[in-house]
């Protein structure tokens, strides 16, 4: 099953490491905080996604798994998860 | 389960807040009973959850979800032991439906709160009242005491600070639980796990009364009122078009103009500037991309009043609209969705022809920055940038480019905090871009503003 990074925004502090470790999926903002790329985390990519996830020193940065289609995280079973209505 | 109620149904326009006059004051149990009848018993209320999915209710707290879906979601895993959330909080400024609903209708709303209670397996309701809405929490207040026999599931009143964030719903479960009002980042969501871990239904008030109404009367009552695709009614708040904030409850369909007329107020021109607009913009939409808004960009010579110009529709998560575009528009969530216009929480408030639409919107992003929690960088510091920049503009003193930074610097904000905050905001901001578009490319070449110098209303 596919993973993507999910970021709590409210823990990261805007250090920057993830950017550092992966490139390919993280760029910084003008303020420094991170802006990752949505979506599957391609094979070769995945050491480094979990190193970035290693590296942060706030634990804002998680790997969780993808359904098939690449929307949507494990366990969210309702539609209320894209709305923010819950 | 409907069938033995005696009671009259409300009709049309006027259901959760038919009854006394508002000079009246909380209206009391007896008289409640007496004009609606009690709800039907706990023991149907467990099958009303099908009934409100059919009734198509949507949440009134400005997402529009669908409320017998949410009551399916939390009762699917509650244990008999959920929660339910009465959401009063009500901070945005330009709303002042839900504190008006439940100070003058506190039992409808507690009705709403113990069907769900009863629908859901819930056995604690929290009553979440802004601070500052003192009448709306002492009606509450006295309405459970009134009902203290009869109420079999505990309740208490929390009152969340006067603040914009603290009405969301992992807020409200945050402060309830730990009393703080900030917006928190779970792993799951609160009908999963909300108030001490139990699924959670966060309910709006106003929701709350017409699912009270939906448990008593069917449906097919509730889908009665409605002249286009969403049906019912709503409460809205309406502002400045003199006098105070006016709550109206209007079917869903009617129109701009309708509803400013229901406050007493004339939209000046609506035939003549409602023609026009309709002439050059033939598909009948509500608010074409470009070149819109003909009276606001021009120089209005002082004093001379000319009544509103523009609305901003949906309160700080909707978005402003020229009214020429949406004097006819039919005030329908599925239908200003349609045309990117929200109904959001049911605020219409109107801007004088003579104000300012870059100084209203940087006065309402300058307080959107302000109200950030400040936990998400880009949310604390892209709306400071913004609303900073905005605020440039609207003095006078922008720098070179400055429109361009600003739409650079929404793109990088939005969808990129805890909560839905940020995005309400851009989205906002997004609509006054076009809306106000002469006035803020004149305001970027530093040509002075046309307007007079009136604050939004
Ligand atoms: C920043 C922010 C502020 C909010 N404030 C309120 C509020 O004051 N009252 C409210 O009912 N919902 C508010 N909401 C929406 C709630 O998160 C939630 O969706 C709502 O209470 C659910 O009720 P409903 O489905 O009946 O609308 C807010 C959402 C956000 C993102
Ligand atoms: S390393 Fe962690 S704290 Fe630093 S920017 Fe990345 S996610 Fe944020
Ligand atoms: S997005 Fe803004 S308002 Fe929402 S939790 Fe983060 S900092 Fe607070």
């Amino acid at each position: 099953m596919a993973e993507r990074l999910r970021l709590d925004p409210i823990r990261c502090d805007g250090y920057g490491m993830c950017a550092e470790v992966l490139p390919e999926l993280v760029t910084l903002d003008d303020w420094g905080y991170p802006i990752i790329v949505d979506g599957p985390i391609p094979r070769h990519l995945l050491a480094h996604a979990r190193r970035a996830v290693e590296v942060c020193p706030v634990l804002a940065l998680r790997l969780q798994r993808v359904e098939a289609g690449g929307q949507g995280a494990s366990g969210a079973g309702s539609g209320q998860v894209t709305t923010g209505g819950s | 389960m409907t069938g033995s109620i005696a009671h009259d149904a409300p009709s049309t326009a006027l259901r959760v807040l038919a009854g006394p006059p508002p000079g009246a004051g909380p209206e009391r149990h007896v008289d409640h009973l007496a004009r609606l009848g009690a709800l039907p018993p706990a023991r149907d209320l467990r099958d009303v959850i099908p009934v409100l999915e059919a009734s198509g209710l949507l949440g009134r707290g400005g997402a529009a979800f669908p409320v017998g879906r949410k009551w399916r979601a939390v009762a699917e895993r509650s244990a008999g032991d959920a929660v339910v959330v009465v959401n009063g909080a009500e901070g945005e400024p330009r709303s002042a439906k839900d504190r008006a609903l439940m100070e003058h209708r506190p039992h409808l709303v507690l009705d709403g709160a113990l069907a769900a209670a009863s629908a859901v397996g819930a056995r604690e309701i929290v009553l979440y009242v802004g601070s500052e809405h003192v009448a709306a929490q002492r009606a509450l207040a006295q309405a459970v005491g009134e009902r203290e026999r009869e109420i079999g599931v505990h309740v208490r009143l929390v009152t969340p600070p006067v603040s914009y964030v603290a009405g969301e719903a992992t807020a409200a479960i945050h402060c309830i639980d730990r009393g703080d009002a900030r917006p928190t980042f779970p792993d799951v969501r609160p009908h999963e796990r909300g108030v001490g871990g139990r699924p959670t239904l966060v309910q709006n008030a106003e929701s709350l009364a017409h699912a009270a109404l939906i448990a008593r009367f069917g449906d097919a009552w509730y889908r009665t009122a409605g002249r286009g695709p969403t049906r019912g009614t709503a409460l809205v708040t309406v502002t400045g078009l003199g006098g105070r904030m006016a709550v109206r409850e209007i079917e869903y369909g009617t129109t701009v103009a309708e509803v400013a007329g229901l406050v007493g107020a004339a939209l000046a021109g609506t035939s003549v500037r409602g023609a026009r607009s309709r002439g050059a913009n033939p598909g009948g939409s509500m608010r074409a991309r470009a070149g819109l808004a003909p009276g606001l960009g021009a120089v209005p010579r002082a004093g001379e009043d000319r009544g509103p110009g523009a609305v901003l529709l949906g309160g700080y998560f909707g978005g402003w609209a020229a009214l020429d575009d949406v004097r006819d528009a039919p005030l329908d969530p599925a239908v200003l969705r349609e045309h990117d216009l929200a109904f959001g929480c049911g605020v219409l408030s109107f801007a004088g022809a003579g104000t300012c639409g870059v100084r209203a919107t940087a006065e309402i992003m300058g307080y959107m920055a302000a109200e950030s929690a400040a936990q998400c960088g880009p949310c604390v510091f892209g709306l400071a940038a913004i609303a900073e920049a905005l605020r440039r503009l609207a003095q006078g003193t922008a720098g070179d480019g400055e429109l361009d930074r600003i739409e650079h610097w929404a793109g990088l904000v939005e969808g990129r905090g805890a909560c839905h905050h940020p995005d309400g905001a851009i989205g906002l901001l997004r609509t006054a871009l076009p809306v106000f578009e002469a006035e803020f490319a004149r305001h970027q070449a530093r040509q002075g503003c046309s307007a007079l110098p009136v604050k939004a209303a």
